[in-house]
């Protein structure tokens, strides 16, 4: 549009309903230093009112329009939107809009949302076992700078200096229309869905667009290792970060190491179940994958992440010596053709059930669009997955062994359980 | 230089007008076939198009009475897919992938279920699976002796988790001990069990007669049904699959502390008894429910956090149970708050009583319950959970065809009957779960905590 805001419309006749999402080019790795935590708290505050709606009428026209709405804060974007009946569509627009042209950041909804996020992160973190495991203690041990090591849920001390001041900047700078995307899917017309975009968002004036900063930093080329204690923990737990290929750069290089999360962790016949759950019996329960937040949720840098609960009588070390074994014999003669190919259905099969869903198929689309300029990635990886090759596993693996990594100990502080 | 808040928050239009709702659209449910296999499992199958997928749900009644029932049978779902005469783990998971499938198995004191979905085309590779591991799962001894050791590492790890902790102290003080309540066994039990136990229980309570398999996708009703008949003729039992009896009504009372030392957060859970999807006051009830906890836009959010910020979530909901339904709420609140959340839940459950819902309160609700049902039904995976959730119950997809003109009709003083019945603060009973050195001395002084 005119004032720089993206427009990606996905009609889809079969379905009664209908998605409105606003994608934001700004996530936790972008907020300040010394207000950690801020992005997500913005988030929060977006909900809180804008020039037409009063606190609490978003919730309530939404709800009350039959649909169902929510946010959320990643690495590089922020998220907002809502799924409803298709006779919602204009009301749906509407509300996006007036919260992206002129929302009511007042102090007294910035206190009640600090108050709002802190009961967010005791639930999630400070009350429960393995709380933030591992997207916000891993990254401190694999990254050096702010932006890539920092917690995105934030510190109490510092989300509580949070001011009217910081989210009024940060809005001016980060949700400028051009630093933002709207998408719309499902039951509409495009034309129809074009106009009212154009109606509700077309007068937002255009604003300065920050300059995206990189966020690279060099891969750590050795092993770091930290622990930290979990006094809510009965097991110990451990988690090994490795860098990832840009996606924007190598996505075929991305999906090699996608594939290879697929081989060592997914399903009984896995390479990581088989030998350290069952040959082994060394982990409770072992996973392996591509993303910190999911595969193609971010930009450069990401993280490949392999973790695993084990008993407190098992060393952490035999638990690693086993997997590094096992990425060894990937790297020497990469996953057998059938291996790899029982992998690709099963992603073919989980990108068909994205796709069955209005909501997920939108937010999809929508990220992959914002992040790397081509909302057609979604389309094209059950292709482009069918395509990688044993040998672009392998290289994957032997790019693990050789790049250095961060591995995480969780050690249980006892007396909880 | 930024503008102020108080800036961005103004432009020079102002306010502007929430549009119109337009035409509403349905898209009307696909029929289900209904049939009963000669071995007594009934199969309901649906045509779905859009995505080449097939989802599976087997239910089957799983109820037990023996003491070491929960153990057993959660062994018995940990082992039920990892070795036949002619497969073992990794074969299983080898042809399942290789059509793009995947089957889960759990099981609750109610039934087990197997659940999961594949390509539509590989349906009968998947079906082959399931029967072999309906009439022949071997549940070999090192598997058993492997899983029973994760079991209790897991069962560790879920016991750490406060939301458990809250449940199991919500359903003991609700239900005493009846089997409804063992949703996880204990440790020791676990250890006990061996693999000829599980291989009894397989045998005695695995059976088609009283279970549903529902199919959902892009499969032609009838073809499917046929393949089902082919593949799983040979599952065969005298006996029927045992229903969980209903639970005791719950009795009114005080809350229950649970001290949970170093907690930095208090669970509230209250229950009060309800009615299940059958009773003719259940759409009323669903709209006081609304009304009260059961969507964001509620009164109780909107005060314990919007207002408060006392919480990140509070919710309140009817859970089914055997014979009908109970209601649930649910808030998790930081320790020097609790009191507060409490009084302030109580007088949300006495306002929606003395102060029903008003017409706009319910138009709201009604409108939530209508949308978010066609929203949930619109994938295979939520068609074939709700189908398959309804025919456990004896209702068919025709209910929830027909529950939209049900809940239109419903009335402001049906919702004010339903909230006088089911929420009045004397009818609730419950458990706080958190430090009691610090929550205890304020919920003792307000009274009704024991």
């Amino acid at each position: 549009m005119a004032n720089g805001l993206r427009v990606l419309v996905v009609p889809d006749p079969a379905t009664p309903v209908v998605g409105v999402a606003v994608h934001v080019d700004v996530g936790f790795r972008s907020e300040p230093e010394g207000r950690t935590g801020f992005a997500h708290l913005f988030e929060h505050l977006m909900f809180q009112g804008s020039e037409s709606l009063e606190k609490l009428a978003h919730f309530r026209h939404v709800q009350s329009s039959g649909g169902v709405f929510n946010g959320s804060t990643h690495q590089d974007y922020t998220d907002y939107f809502e799924v409803l009946p298709a006779a919602a569509l204009e009301r749906a627009l509407f509300l996006e809009a007036d919260r992206l042209r002129a929302p009511t950041l007042t102090e007294a909804n910035l206190r009640n949302q600090i108050d709002v996020v802190k009961e967010e992160i005791r639930l999630n973190v400070l009350n429960r076992p393995y709380g933030g495991f591992p997207w916000i203690l891993l990254p401190p041990v694999l990254y050096d700078t702010f932006p890539n090591a920092h917690n995105g849920y934030g510190d109490f001390s510092e989300l509580e200096q949070a001011s009217l001041d910081d989210a009024a900047s940060f809005f001016d700078t980060y949700y400028a229309p051009g630093n933002a995307q709207v998408t719309v899917a499902g039951y509409l017309d495009v034309d129809e869905a074009l106009r009212l975009v154009e109606k509700h968002f077309g007068d937002i004036p255009a604003r300065a667009t920050p300059t995206r900063p990189s966020f690279a930093e060099p891969p750590p080329g050795a092993e770091r290792r930290e622990a930290v204690s979990d006094a809510h923990a009965p097991l110990p737990a451990l988690a090994v970060g490795y860098r990832l290929p840009d996606p924007a750069a190598d996505l075929d290089g991305y999906l090699g190491h996608a594939l290879l999360g697929s081989v060592l962790g997914d399903g009984e016949a896995a390479r990581l179940q088989r030998r350290l759950v069952h040959a082994d019996g060394l982990v409770t329960d072992v996973s392996a994958g591509a993303g910190l937040m999911g595969p193609l949720d971010a930009r450069d840098p990401d993280t490949f992440t392999v973790t695993a609960v084990h008993p407190a009588a098992v060393d952490p070390d035999r638990v690693l010596n086993a997997l590094d074994e096992e990425l060894d014999k990937l790297a020497a003669e990469g996953p057998t053709d059938e291996e790899l190919r029982r992998q690709v259905a099963r992603w073919s099969a989980a990108l068909y059930q994205e796709n069955d869903r209005v909501m997920y198929r939108m937010l999809g689309l929508g990220a992959r669009e914002l992040l790397y300029g081509r909302a057609e990635i979604a389309a094209e990886l059950p292709d482009r997955l069918a395509a990688v090759t044993p040998d672009q596993v392998r290289a994957a693996a032997a790019a693990l062994r050789s790049g250095g990594r961060g591995v995480l100990l969780v050690e249980p502080a006892g007396g909880a359980a | 230089m930024s503008r102020t808040a108080e800036e961005i928050g103004r432009t020079s239009a102002g306010p502007r007008p929430l549009p119109a709702l337009g035409a509403t659209r349905e898209v009307p449910l696909p029929d289900v076939v209904d049939s009963v296999l000669p071995n007594g499992l009934r199969v309901l199958a649906a045509h779905r198009p859009g995505i080449p997928m097939v989802e599976l749900r087997l239910r089957v009644p799983f109820a037990g009475d023996a003491p070491e029932h929960s153990a057993v049978a959660e062994l018995l779902a940990e082992t039920l897919l990892t070795g036949t005469a002619t497969r073992d783990r990794v074969t299983i998971d080898d042809e399942l992938a290789a059509v793009g499938a995947d089957l889960g198995v759990t099981v609750d004191p109610e039934r087990l279920l197997v659940s999961g979905s594949g390509l539509a085309a590989g349906l009968p590779d998947v079906l082959a699976v399931l029967a072999n591991v309906l009439t022949a799962a071997t549940h070999p001894d090192a598997e058993v002796a492997r899983e029973r050791d994760r079991l209790v590492e897991r069962i560790t790890v879920a016991r750490a988790q406060p939301r458990t902790i809250a449940r199991e102290a919500l359903q003991r003080k609700r239900f005493g001990d009846h089997p409804i309540t063992r949703e996880m066994p204990v440790e020791a039990e676990v250890s006990a069990v061996t693999a000829e136990q599980v291989r009894g229980l397989q045998h005695a309570s695995l059976v088609p007669r009283g279970s549903i398999l529902t199919l959902v996708g892009d499969v032609e009703p009838a073809a499917a049904i046929a393949d089902v008949e082919k593949f799983l003729q040979g599952w065969t039992a005298e006996h029927a699959a045992r229903e969980l009896l209903p639970p005791p009504p719950i009795a009114a009372g005080d809350l229950e502390l649970v001290h949970r030392p170093g907690s930095v957060q208090s669970q509230l859970r209250l229950t009060a008894p309800a009615v299940g999807r059958a009773d003719p006051e259940y759409a009323a009830l669903q709209l006081a429910n609304l009304v009260f906890g059961g969507y964001f836009s509620s009164r109780w959010m909107e005060n314990i956090r919007e207002d408060k910020g006392y919480t990140y979530g509070a919710h309140s909901g009817i859970e089914f149970v055997p014979g009908g339904g109970v209601l649930g709420l649910e808030t998790d609140v930081a320790s020097d708050v609790t009191a507060a959340a409490l009084l302030e839940t109580r007088y949300e459950l006495g306002r929606l009583v003395a102060v029903p819902p008003t017409a706009a309160e319910v138009d709201a609700a009604r409108a939530y319950a209508i949308g978010s049902l066609a929203i949930s039904l619109d994938s295979q995976g939520g068609l074939a959970s709700s189908i398959n959730a309804m025919a456990a119950v004896g209702l068919t997809l025709d209910w929830l065809r027909s529950y939209p003109a049900r809940l239109s009709a419903v009335t402001p003083e049906e919702v004010a009957a339903a909230a006088l019945r089911f929420f009045g603060p004397s009818a609730v009973t419950g458990v706080v779960v958190g430090d009691a050195s610090v929550i205890g001395p304020a919920l003792r002084a307000l009274g009704g905590v024991a």
